[in-house]
């Protein structure tokens, strides 16, 4: 029989994923290992690991990645990538670690234009921790440490980091995508894809926020966590190409 | 006299609920001294949950004992993970319905009853914690029933509904642990 | 008294509420998210505020400002999150600024593990951010010791006007154990505490240079700046004469001491008994206030008797062993028990420890 599909060869073939069932970051970090395959970088490529659950895979990768302190992976990036101008650098980081403890790295790296590409998971809440308020939180949903939910007098608004980075000069290429449908995984694919290869031509900042579930802390199965994102989640943060100078 | 005991299944079978029940019906209504200790954070991620529960007359040292006197394992990887830490002569409860009680061990006594099913013969699968907490208490008498009963019910205070399911499920638990005894 | 079934978290949260916190800003971080969790739901039940900072150091400048205006504040982290706390808390030092806060600490270094440890003994005592201050720092190993600690701490950080750190670990932090908890202090007592007794909280003055709020942590003139020194050292001496808190468990003859704080001294306590109860003389000194740090007993032991002492605690390289040496002064050799990483100490691990030296 012939083989058609395989699991990427970014992640070791013999352990099961550490993400709680129905959570997207599995479907994320696969898509970006079959991306790096198919433009031949796995070899080039190094992960800068934000904290929270988007480190829960660090130990089954199997490409090079360095994790960085709570919110400053895109300092640390910089740091691999003027170093070694060479690699393929990305930082891979959830809303607590991009938007809020991290937001001055992230904003600065991105107004510096450094040349690396940020995979930004925006799934409305602290995952790892234990569902606490995100920046990205949506109004009236309720958090940990939120009781009585998000409440825009008392907590603010919730942040669009895309439309935030636009109000800059230097970014190159921002773009919103979702793992909801077979169709937008692959459109996420190919926004991956696009932000990896704008690096190699030496372009300058990328950045894909996707918008993803949590499952476990907004307190959903997986089905209704779904239509928990299509309903609010996307309403609030709607999809598409915010910046292309390509 | 410290007696300890150590609870560990899937993150949805309430084996945090059955810890908690019982140590806070010893806080409750007894003088002894008890703790109760989760995993908690990233330890839970992917599915799995346990917790230590340790009962004693004296003062407690490290609320996780090296050797557990008491393990109840409700799924089978919970088995493989903590059944070494079960001392020589103790007790072994396991749900039988999802594991297996060929354990290549003759040092322990092993109780058994079939939680999943028989919560889902009463009609909800959550009350197999309530069944297995029954079980326990019944077999080991650590505590008189109508104590962790009143702890219960004091629980589900704002889910009066749902105390005849949990009733009938205690009792169920008792009957088996009592049954093994012998 | 009523005892209650509380988890560690959650109970130094509500003595903090009992002895009149009234603010309380943290981030969240594994295991002291409960603390932040039950100041959430608590605070504003009494009239408080919580706020959920964008990071650690948003944290606890929030608090040092809410803490400038007289209000007993606090804030809480784990490890990694109390090092990037330390800029706030030196200014706090330095600014003489009351406040509470409490290091509930996993295995370390870097972001480690979130499992319990006592990997930041050191930091805690010794260096808690740039400019040589210190603070007292209270070492619970019980969850009504957390308790009682947090509920005084907010009046010895009033009286010097100076932080207190509650040093807690992963163990403490999410445990549930029975605790009685202090009587709340009613809104008179906490309007009194705020309004009446901090002449120098930033809440606005009648227009007079000398009377005016002024929260410095800093100052142009090094002559100010040294004067300022030489009042905290000698607050730091004085905590030493009159404010070490140390538990001396059967001590009197014995030939082997423990030392150990916390939850590690909790199991080397149950090991004292098991060797006592086979007529070994074992003791333990527990420090329960590990600054100021009860050098006194360990230096008082008598060397006669005394054969070995033994430091347990969860920490590679040990690091209150220093302390330990600077009692002991040579006169009896110290032996170590120790983990770390995460590894909650073993009750068999000290015994065999102590096996091998009686
Ligand atoms: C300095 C510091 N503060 C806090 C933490 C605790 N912490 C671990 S993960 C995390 C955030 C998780 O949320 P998010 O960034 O949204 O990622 P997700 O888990 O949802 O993927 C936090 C606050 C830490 N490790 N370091
Ligand atoms: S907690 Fe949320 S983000 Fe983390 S693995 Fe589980 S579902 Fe995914």
């Amino acid at each position: 029989m012939e083989k058609i599909y395989a699991r990427t060869k970014g992640l070791r073939p013999d352990v099961v994923s550490g993400f709680c069932p129905g959570c997207m970051h599995s479907t994320v970090i696969k898509l970006i290992g079959e991306v790096l395959e198919e433009m031949n970088q796995m070899d080039n490529a190094v992960a800068v690991l934000g904290i929270g659950c988007c480190g829960l895979h660090m130990e089954y990768m199997s490409y090079d990645n360095v994790t960085a302190p709570h919110g400053r992976a895109c300092a640390v990036a910089t740091g691999i990538k003027r170093a070694n101008s060479k690699s393929l650098v990305y930082t891979y980081q959830g809303d607590g670690d991009f938007a809020s403890i991290g937001l001055g790295e992230s904003v600065s790296a991105a107004n510096r234009g450094e040349n690396i590409t940020v995979i930004f998971i925006n799934n409305g809440i602290y995952g790892m921790t234990g569902g606490q308020m995100a920046p990205t939180t949506l109004l009236g949903m309720k958090a940990s440490t939120a009781p009585k939910g998000r409440i825009a007098e008392e907590h603010g608004y919730p942040m669009h980091m895309c439309e935030i980075l636009n109000q800059l000069t230097a970014p190159y290429y921002l773009e919103r995508t979702s793992c909801n449908t077979p169709q937008n995984v692959l459109k996420t694919r190919k926004a991956i894809k696009k932000a990896f290869q704008n690096q190699l031509d030496g372009k300058g900042f990328s950045m894909v926020e996707i918008v993803t579930s949590c499952p476990t802390n907004w307190g959903l199965d997986t089905m209704k966590s779904l239509d928990y994102l299509n309903e609010k989640m996307l309403t609030e943060y709607p999809l598409g190409v915010i910046r292309d100078n390509g | 006299m410290e007696r300890n005991l150590c609870v560990a299944g899937f993150g949805g079978q309430g084996v945090m609920t059955l810890g908690k029940f019982l140590s806070q019906a010893t806080c409750d209504s007894t003088d002894m001294n008890v703790t109760f200790f989760p995993s908690y954070g990233a330890e839970q991620r992917g599915g799995t949950a346990n917790c230590f529960v340790v009962i004693s007359d004296e003062n407690i040292g490290a609320p996780v004992a090296d050797k557990m006197d008491d393990l109840m394992v409700m799924n089978q990887p919970s088995m493989d993970k903590f059944l070494n830490t079960l001392k020589s002569g103790g007790t072994l409860f396991i749900n039988s319905s999802i594991v297996s009680n060929d354990i290549g061990r003759d040092d322990v006594t092993i109780v058994e009853a079939p939680v999943t099913e028989l919560a889902l013969e009463l009609g909800n699968a959550k009350v197999l914690n309530i069944i297995m907490l029954g079980v326990y208490v019944g077999y080991t008498g650590i505590i008189e029933p109508q104590i962790i009963w009143n702890t219960i019910e004091h629980k589900l205070g704002s889910k009066p509904k749902l105390l005849p399911l949990n009733r009938q499920a205690f009792e169920k638990g008792m009957s088996i642990g009592v049954a093994a005894r012998k | 008294m009523e005892r209650v079934f509380m988890k560690g978290c959650e109970a130094i949260a509500e003595a903090a509420v009992r002895a009149g916190c009234r603010f309380f800003a943290g981030y969240p971080i594994t295991p002291q998210n409960e603390i932040p969790e039950y100041f959430s739901r608590r605070l504003p039940e009494v009239g408080g505020v919580f706020i959920q900072g964008e990071s650690e150091v948003a944290s606890i400048n929030m608090v040092y400002g809410a803490a400038s205006t007289g209000t007993r504040s606090m804030t809480s982290s784990s490890s990694p999150g109390i090092s990037l706390k330390s800029e706030g808390i030196s200014y706090c030092a330095a600014a003489r600024i009351p406040m509470v806060y409490a290091n509930v600490s996993r295995g370390g270094p870097g972001v480690g593990s979130i499992q319990p440890a006592q990997m930041d003994y050191l930091q805690a005592t010794k260096a808690s951010g740039n400019g040589g201050f210190k603070m007292m720092v209270f070492a619970p190993a019980t969850v009504q010791e957390a308790v009682d600690m947090t509920f005084a701490a907010f009046d010895y950080a009033d009286r010097d006007r100076n932080p207190v750190l509650i040093l807690c670990d992963g163990v403490i932090g999410t445990m549930m154990e029975p605790v009685v908890m202090p009587e709340m202090k009613g809104d008179a007592e906490i309007a009194a505490i705020k309004d009446g007794k901090k002449s120098w909280a930033a809440i606005g003055h009648e227009l007079d240079y000398a009377k005016r709020g002024w929260i410095q942590p800093g100052n142009w003139s090094t002559a100010v700046m040294q004067q300022g020194n030489e009042e905290a050292a000698a607050m730091y001496d004085n905590w030493q004469k009159n404010d070490v808190q140390v538990e001396q468990y059967k001590v009197e003859d014995a030939e082997l001491v423990m030392v150990a704080y916390g939850i590690s001294a909790r199991i080397a306590k149950t090991v004292v008994d098991k060797y006592r109860a086979d007529g070994k003389k074992v003791g333990l000194i527990r420090p329960i206030t590990v600054n100021p740090f009860p050098y006194e007993a360990i230096e008082n032991l008598n060397y006669g008797q005394v054969k070995t002492i033994l430091d347990v605690e969860m920490s590679i390289p040990a690091q209150m062993l220093q302390d330990v040496s600077l009692a002991v002064k040579g006169r009896c050799p110290i032996e170590t028990c120790l983990c770390s990483g995460g590894n909650i100490m073993k009750k068999e691990q000290v015994m065999d420890a102590v096996a091998k030296l009686i």
